[in-house]
């Protein structure tokens, strides 16, 4: 088995993203699992920051803390990550000499070569991927294909920095490192949370979406707006997220699916459209990439401090769907789902993502995008004689047509109204409207999925996690059970409503997350009736991975 | 042909008797009517407000939604469905206290909209509190010693950040209300129109007050020229011009045209689901 794990450090403006990110695809064009993430300071010059890769001819998807190789394009961070690499690991820098050090003189090489330090970096890339062993022909079609907008000088000055870095190193590396990555006939998606969100809004029709720019959600506008031509889908930077809000609401009011995204502050400002979606019944879609706060807290990091926030968003009562995706193939996948339950149930549905998620890339063997079973529920005009917005039966779910689609005219109240949507103060029927509302929460209910059980028979011990950590948390279970620990796990991603669920008394529960609180263990005590006494919790801004889960599971 | 009574609605009225409003919702009714418009090709937006509850008195497609956002709502509809009429009926705590950052940036972002203020320098629904445009040093509820606040000009606030069409009506004058009504509606951009609206209950102004200070602007009166309508737009207190203060019918790019000129013609709802393969295409580009 192939593993390799690798940081490579610097300062925010020294391109560690662009070495990173070319890196980690090379890899995955040549055919192995690779997965990255990346922890950076809230700024746009200086700091210091680390993309990590770990590369695999296995899948793993999931963050590690210890390393095979340290490449830092400066000394500060070299300082700062060196603890973070393995006792026999491999550092690759410009200023140091010695026996597990390979030295190549990036900059030097970039100002002779090119009388341009800014390439660097790629030279960089050239020879990190020598110290891997990686195929240097992949590495330059990606290059290629990075700077192809930037025009064929820049793309082969560039090819020619990653060449020279990989002559060097490979000169140094003799006798220190025998590494090599053979090319395997296999062809993985490398793809981020975010793009996998766009991705999948794309494909259950939206059409769609107003956001404000909020660290980590504006990777998904973005896409959106890059590709609308493409994917046909309307894309407005509104001017905050009440804005944002309001216009997706109005499109899906107009008859198209729609969608808006930010972080925890940019959130806290669309709850009274949330409820307003509620209230009107009109299907939404919100995604809430979770950051450490409160207030600004740490912008560029993760956590998944907001389960509560999203589960209780928005005044009054209403039901809503939350659902926390694991990586980017099942946020493609629940996307879609909540954009169909959206609209079936007339209801705003909530993805929580976060940081960790949103940024970092991982492998998908196959998306499997014939599961996505888009359906229209808009009601036939044609077949309607006196149209109510709101007409009451016992679903709850009414007719929803669109304004315009046909002669009927089409009402919506934030008030509380009457079943043509005009405003009410009927006091027996405001009761009919709460328990309609409210039984389609029960409905939905239904159609939740049951939490992914994992290593579950026979375990004593059983971690409780959601969202984005299914994979360390899985991790951690099999690492355990190497040394005979009797673990297992259950893993939510689908919140609210809560499925079905037995917990047992015998066994042993703890709840893994990336907070302080332990809210996923409130939210299962108020849902459950269980009283969770074990949280490993995580809350210093970076995402949880199997060695943090082991040693807290081990030693508290 | 539509006839007055199509927009009939039978939705009790909560304005209170001899509110000036009724003016503003016959006015509106004859603009529409002048235009033939049929109620389902109509969609009015509004927020929260006394000025807010029109739409559910005129018979026609409606969303009533929340304090200060009905402008993203009706940018949006425009967007998805730009055969529709939207209108946005709005009061001035509504349009230029809560909802002021739309105010700017739909102004800024040109949709086919028309926007009407029932502007009565008072919030009347919480019982007279001073809005944005209440004149300096006039008492209230809430400013027991006068308001200390500079009053806002949203007219010329709109002339300076590129609306096109501007005017100023009187509820109490329901012919020349719906002429600007329909000059408004049949505007292509943005359009809008702040209505002088005393408050019988709550305003710090009798309509008589008014009424003795407004004057319609001249037949001679440019409104193409835009210095000459920054000095209307900032005009108020000893006279108040009524009228098209400003008009520039040289056609500023609809927000919406970039995207139906570079990606598809027709209506969003129309697209349906996107093909598998359009999916399947982008996503080769991650592999």
């Amino acid at each position: 088995m192939i593993g390799t794990s690798i940081i490579i450090s610097g300062s925010a403006g020294q391109g560690i993203q662009t070495v990173g990110y070319i890196l980690a695809k090379t890899a995955s064009k040549s055919g192995y699992n690779v997965f990255s993430w990346q922890e950076y300071e809230s700024r746009i010059r200086g700091g210091s920051s680390s993309y990590r890769i770990r590369i695999s001819d296995y899948p793993i998807n999931a963050p590690f803390i210890k390393a095979d190789i340290l490449l830092s394009l400066d000394k500060k961070s070299n300082e700062k990550y060196l603890p973070l690499l393995k006792e026999d690991g491999i550092i690759l820098d410009e200023h140091q000499i010695g026996k597990r050090i390979i030295n190549v003189p990036f900059t030097g090489i970039a100002q002779q070569t090119f009388q341009n330090k800014l390439f660097a970096n790629v030279v960089a890339v050239g020879a990190l991927s020598a110290v891997i062993g990686i195929d240097p022909d992949t590495l330059n079609k990606v290059i290629s294909s990075q700077f192809s907008s930037k025009g064929e000088e820049i793309v082969s000055k560039n090819i020619d920095a990653a060449v020279e870095g990989y002559r060097s190193a490979r000169m140094s590396c003799e006798g220190k490192c025998s590494r090599i990555l053979p090319k395997i006939e296999q062809q993985y998606y490398f793809i981020s949370g975010n793009e996998a969100l766009a991705l999948g809004a794309a494909a259950a029709g939206c059409r769609f979406m107003a956001a404000y720019p909020m660290t980590p959600s504006t990777g998904i506008i973005t896409y959106l707006s890059k590709h609308k031509d493409r994917l046909k889908i309307f894309t407005e930077q509104a001017e905050d997220e009440i804005a944002a809000i309001n216009m997706a609401i109005g499109a899906s009011y107009a008859g198209v699916r729609s969608m808006t995204a930010s972080s925890g502050g940019g959130f806290a400002l669309m709850v009274e459209g949330i409820s307003l979606a509620g209230m009107t019944e009109t299907p939404v879609v919100i995604v809430l990439g979770q950051r450490p706060g409160p207030a600004t807290g740490l912008p560029t990091r993760t956590e998944q401090g907001d389960l509560l926030f999203a589960i209780n968003a928005g005044h009054g009562e209403f039901p809503k769907l939350v659902f926390a995706p694991s990586d980017p193939k099942d946020a493609f996948h629940k996307i879609a789902r909540a954009f169909n339950l959206a609209d079936k149930y007339q209801i705003p549905a909530v993805i929580l993502t976060d940081q960790h998620l949103a940024d970092s890339y991982f492998t998908v063997e196959n998306f499997e995008l014939g599961n996505i079973v888009n359906k229209s529920y808009l009601a036939d005009p044609e077949t309607i004689e006196n149209y109510r917005r709101y007409q009451l039966d016992h679903t709850g779910i009414s007719p929803r047509l669109y304004p315009g689609q046909s002669q009927h005219l089409v009402c919506c109240d934030s008030d509380e109204h009457d079943e043509y949507g005009h405003i009410t103060e009927d006091l027996e029927l405001r009761k009919r409207m709460v328990e309609k509302r409210l039984n389609k929460f029960e409905l939905l209910r239904h159609e939740i999925m049951l939490p992914e059980e994992y290593q579950i028979s026979g375990a004593e011990d059983v971690f409780i996690s959601w969202g984005s950590s299914k994979n360390a948390v899985f991790e951690a279970v099999d690492k355990l059970r190497k040394n005979n620990a009797k673990v297992g796990a259950i893993h939510f991603t689908e919140l609210m409503p809560l499925p079905e669920y037995e917990f047992l008394p015998e066994i042993n529960y703890y709840t893994v997350e990336s907070n302080a609180t332990g809210q996923l263990g409130k939210l299962l005590r108020i849902e459950y009736s269980i009283n969770v006494k074990n949280h490993i919790t995580c809350y210093n801004g970076l995402p949880l991975d199997h060695e943090y889960i082991i040693e807290r599971f081990l030693h508290g | 042909m539509v006839k007055l009574e199509d927009y009939s609605s039978n939705i009790e009225n909560q304005w209170c008797p001899g509110c000036s409003n009724f003016g503003i919702l016959t006015a509106m009714k004859h603009a529409l009517l002048a235009m033939d418009k049929n109620p389902e090709e109509i969609c009015l937006v509004s927020g929260i407000g006394q000025a807010a509850k029109l739409p559910h008195y005129l018979k026609c497609n409606l969303f009533n939604g929340l304090h200060g956002r009905a402008l993203p709502i009706a940018v949006s509809i425009n967007i998805v469905n730009p055969e529709l009429t939207t209108i946005v009926v709005t009061g001035d705590g509504d349009c230029y206290g809560e909802g002021g950052n739309h105010f700017l940036h739909t102004i800024r972002r040109n949709p086919d909209i028309t926007l009407i203020v029932h502007n009565n320098q008072i919030y009347g629904l919480t019982k007279g509190q001073a809005s944005p445009t209440t004149d300096l040093w006039d008492k209230t509820r809430l400013q027991f010693k006068g308001v200390e606040l500079e009053p806002l000009l949203p007219l010329a606030t709109a002339l300076l950040h590129g609306c096109s069409f501007i005017a100023r009506g009187y509820a109490g004058d329901i012919k020349h209300l719906s002429e600007l009504f329909s000059e408004a509606i049949r505007f292509k951009g943005f359009s809008y129109v702040d209505v002088i609206q005393p408050c019988i209950s709550y305003g710090t102004h009798t309509a008589s007050w008014y009424k003795e200070r407004m004057y319609k602007l001249p037949d001679n009166y440019d409104f193409n020229n835009k210095m000459e309508a920054l000095t209307k737009t900032t005009e108020w207190g000893e006279k108040i011009p009524i009228g098209i203060l400003y008009r520039n019918d040289k056609q500023r790019r609809l927000f919406g045209d970039n995207i139906k000129e570079t990606s598809f013609n027709g209506k969003l709802t129309e697209l349906g689901f996107p093909p598998h393969k359009t999916i399947t295409e982008i996503m080769e580009e991650f592999r």
